[in-house]
């Protein structure tokens, strides 16, 4: 089984994110690890980009403020190797197309497979380019995650079908950010993933609540949480690890009573 | 073309799956319509009595004698309602918007060009009309704010990144996602996800048949060169692709190298750009070691953007087009320069490919054609020109 299955093998799973570097490296890496210990099931790490289209105001200034502190994508895969040594949940990336392209695709994914990152998601890179980076992510072992919209309909199976790691379901239309409400038919959506494919699937877009993480989850494999933790990061900065911590685990808490 | 949306080894389709159905359902009206004679017919009734094309084919007497070599024509883009080129496709676009029973258009604008022909296109065709520019660039064309908002368009000025063109476009990719079912995004150049940048070149291209037509009828022949400036590259692929099977017609983009090819502040693409993939299309772009895309530089806001769209990249790799940088110095000479020849006040845009002309037109012989692509009018323009030369003139 792999790292990613083994995530969602006991519960529902628990997906917090963070961008890299963001206010500092040493700070990303103390909040995976206590992200972890406060019971978070497997991690996202966004890799910053300059443009990043599918983001909302809080994740494009967390972007902006890594970068503007000279994280790089080889800063960063140094930092996941550090913090491989002590984590053993499923880390992936979240990342655009250009900064793996750039960096060189084969190089990018060899470098993942070296430093412990088990998936990418690529918001840019929908079914029909998918090409593009698939044969690399398979040479390399590392599952190249595919998204779903309140918009996929039909093409839900599809994409499913061929589906790796987990489908990342987005509850709403939209860019990343909190919502007060997500009013997406997130169980037929759920459905005909379950359809086409064995992979598990996770929500995210929207959530900040215990409550909508408990909804969320109980419809689907697990929720992610994006920029609730971002913002709390953006707030306390280096001092950020102790809210985290906690938010997680109250989470965390919420889907284990599921 | 090898593979659907793809130009050589550039274009594709690189959005969010949000947006994956919309743009198949843009792909599908577009190839139904443009073969729809009454959207046709619709269409070429607006160009005529709506744009006033054909727009003229103007033969530079003064220009042509002061240079002292090839014969010097100009079309006459700037002439079209809205006074520019994005006209052409902006009518084309938000006809099919309301063709595929859309009721809302949004577009990205730089100088404000693109905004006005949308907010002008939608104000015609009673749609709801969103407009999104950078911060920097409402501050620097604040009329051309109040004239889309005159227009009936709501104008979002954009905080986010450098708060310029590709800020603008990121915004209103992200605004589409938020809202895809009653609206359309008219992207303005020929650049982005396929199908746009095949639509907007085909909305586009009746710039170079009508220089075909008209040239023929003046001069008996084609053209030896055909110049026009290039930022995402809709008035080139316009004027360049009637001309793409003609070998002997020499196709010249010219890219805005704001204080030089080798000074940071620049937007010339083809020169200093790489390989990438961003706004939806592989294609060339200004970006660093790590692929983030680069702050650019021109004193043309239409030209100041990273990229460049798909097809023109696949023309510079073939070599069937050539690209040559244009500083501001040059540029902003070349606009004084027609202004006081002929009397015609090019946009800063335009007066790059103008720049260009006044480079090579002495060294060829009197028997050649040189064919200038005068994509908007300078108006907008003057009051930064007057700054530029120290003049203090705020709109």
């Amino acid at each position: 089984m792999s790292r990613i299955a083994e995530a969602f093998a006991d519960g529902k799973a628990f997906i917090p994110f963070v961008t890299g570097g963001d206010p500092d490296l040493d700070t990303t890496e103390e909040l995976i690890i206590a992200m972890e210990q406060a019971g978070a099931d497997l991690i996202e790490i966004g890799l910053p980009f300059s443009d990043p289209i599918a983001e909302g105001p809080v994740i494009q200034e967390a972007n902006e403020r890594a970068l503007a502190a000279g994280c790089t994508t080889d800063r960063l895969f140094d930092m996941v190797r550090e913090v491989r040594k002590t984590v053993k949940v499923p880390l992936v990336f979240l990342t655009y197309m250009n900064p793996i392209y750039i960096y060189g695709k084969q190089r990018f994914l060899k470098r993942c497979r070296e430093t412990g990152i088990d998936g990418l998601i690529v918001p840019d890179l929908p079914f029909e380019e998918k090409q593009e980076l698939a044969p690399d992510c398979l040479e390399y072992g590392v599952d190249l995650i595919s998204l779903i919209a309140p918009t996929s309909k039909e093409r839900i199976r599809k994409i499913a079908s061929e589906a790796q790691g987990f489908v990342y379901c987005v509850s709403s239309l939209g860019v990343t950010g909190v919502r007060s409400e997500i009013k997406t038919d997130i169980a037929s959506m759920v459905a005909l993933v379950r359809e086409s494919s064995k992979v598990p699937c996770a929500v995210g877009f929207g959530i900040s609540t215990p409550e909508q993480a408990a909804k969320m989850a109980s419809l689907s494999d697990g929720a992610i949480v994006g920029s609730a933790i971002v913002k709390l990061v953006a707030r306390n900065k280096k001092d950020s690890v102790g809210p985290v911590s906690s938010y997680v685990k109250t989470m965390k808490d919420a889907l284990r009573a599921l | 073309m090898a593979q659907k949306g793809r130009y050589g080894n550039y274009g594709g389709q690189y959005i969010p799956e949000t947006l994956m159905n919309a743009v198949q359902e843009v792909e599908a009206a577009y190839e139904h319509y443009k073969h729809d004679p009454e959207f046709v017919e619709e269409l070429e009734e607006l160009y005529k009595n709506y744009a006033g094309r054909p727009s003229l084919l103007y033969y530079a007497e003064k220009m042509t004698k002061d240079l002292g070599g090839a014969k010097i024509y100009l079309k006459r883009e700037d002439l079209n309602h809205t006074g520019s080129h994005k006209i052409n496709n902006v009518l084309g676009q938000v006809l099919l918007a309301n063709k595929m029973g859309k009721t809302r258009v949004i577009a990205e604008t730089g100088a404000g060009q693109h905004g006005v022909a949308t907010a002008t296109a939608a104000a015609l065709m009673g749609m709801e009309c969103e407009i999104f520019m950078g911060k920097e660039d409402t501050d620097r064309q604040a009329l051309n704010v109040f004239r889309m908002e005159l227009l009936g368009a709501k104008v979002h000025a954009v905080t986010s990144g450098t708060m310029t063109l590709k800020d603008a476009v990121n915004e209103t990719m992200r605004e589409w996602t938020r809202r895809v079912d009653d609206t359309l995004y008219v992207l303005g150049s020929v650049m982005g996800p396929h199908p746009f940048p095949m639509i907007v070149r085909d909305f586009q291209k009746i710039i170079g048949r009508e220089i075909r037509e008209q040239l023929m009828e003046r001069e008996g022949r084609l053209p030896d060169a055909v110049i026009a400036c290039v930022g995402g590259g809709s008035n080139a692929m316009g004027a360049f692709y009637e001309f793409i099977p003609y070998e002997s017609v020499a196709l010249i983009g010219c890219e805005a190298a704001g204080l030089g090819v080798d000074n940071p502040k620049n937007a010339a693409t083809i020169a200093n750009g790489s390989e990438g993939i961003f706004h939806g299309m592989k294609s060339l772009f200004c970006q660093d070691e790590y692929g983030q895309i680069a702050p650019v530089y021109s004193i043309s806001a239409g030209l100041d953007y990273p990229g460049i769209g798909p097809e023109h990249a696949m023309l510079h790799d073939t070599g069937r087009a050539t690209y040559v940088p244009i500083t501001d110095e040059e540029a902003v000479s070349a606009f004084e320069y027609l202004s006081r020849t002929e009397g015609i006040i090019p946009a800063v845009e335009s007066a790059h490919a103008v720049a260009y002309a006044r480079k090579i037109a002495g060294s060829m012989d009197k028997d050649k054609i040189i064919v200038v692509n005068i994509s908007g009018r300078g108006d907008k323009d003057v009051a930064a020109i007057a700054r530029y030369r120290g003049v203090e003139i705020y709109e």
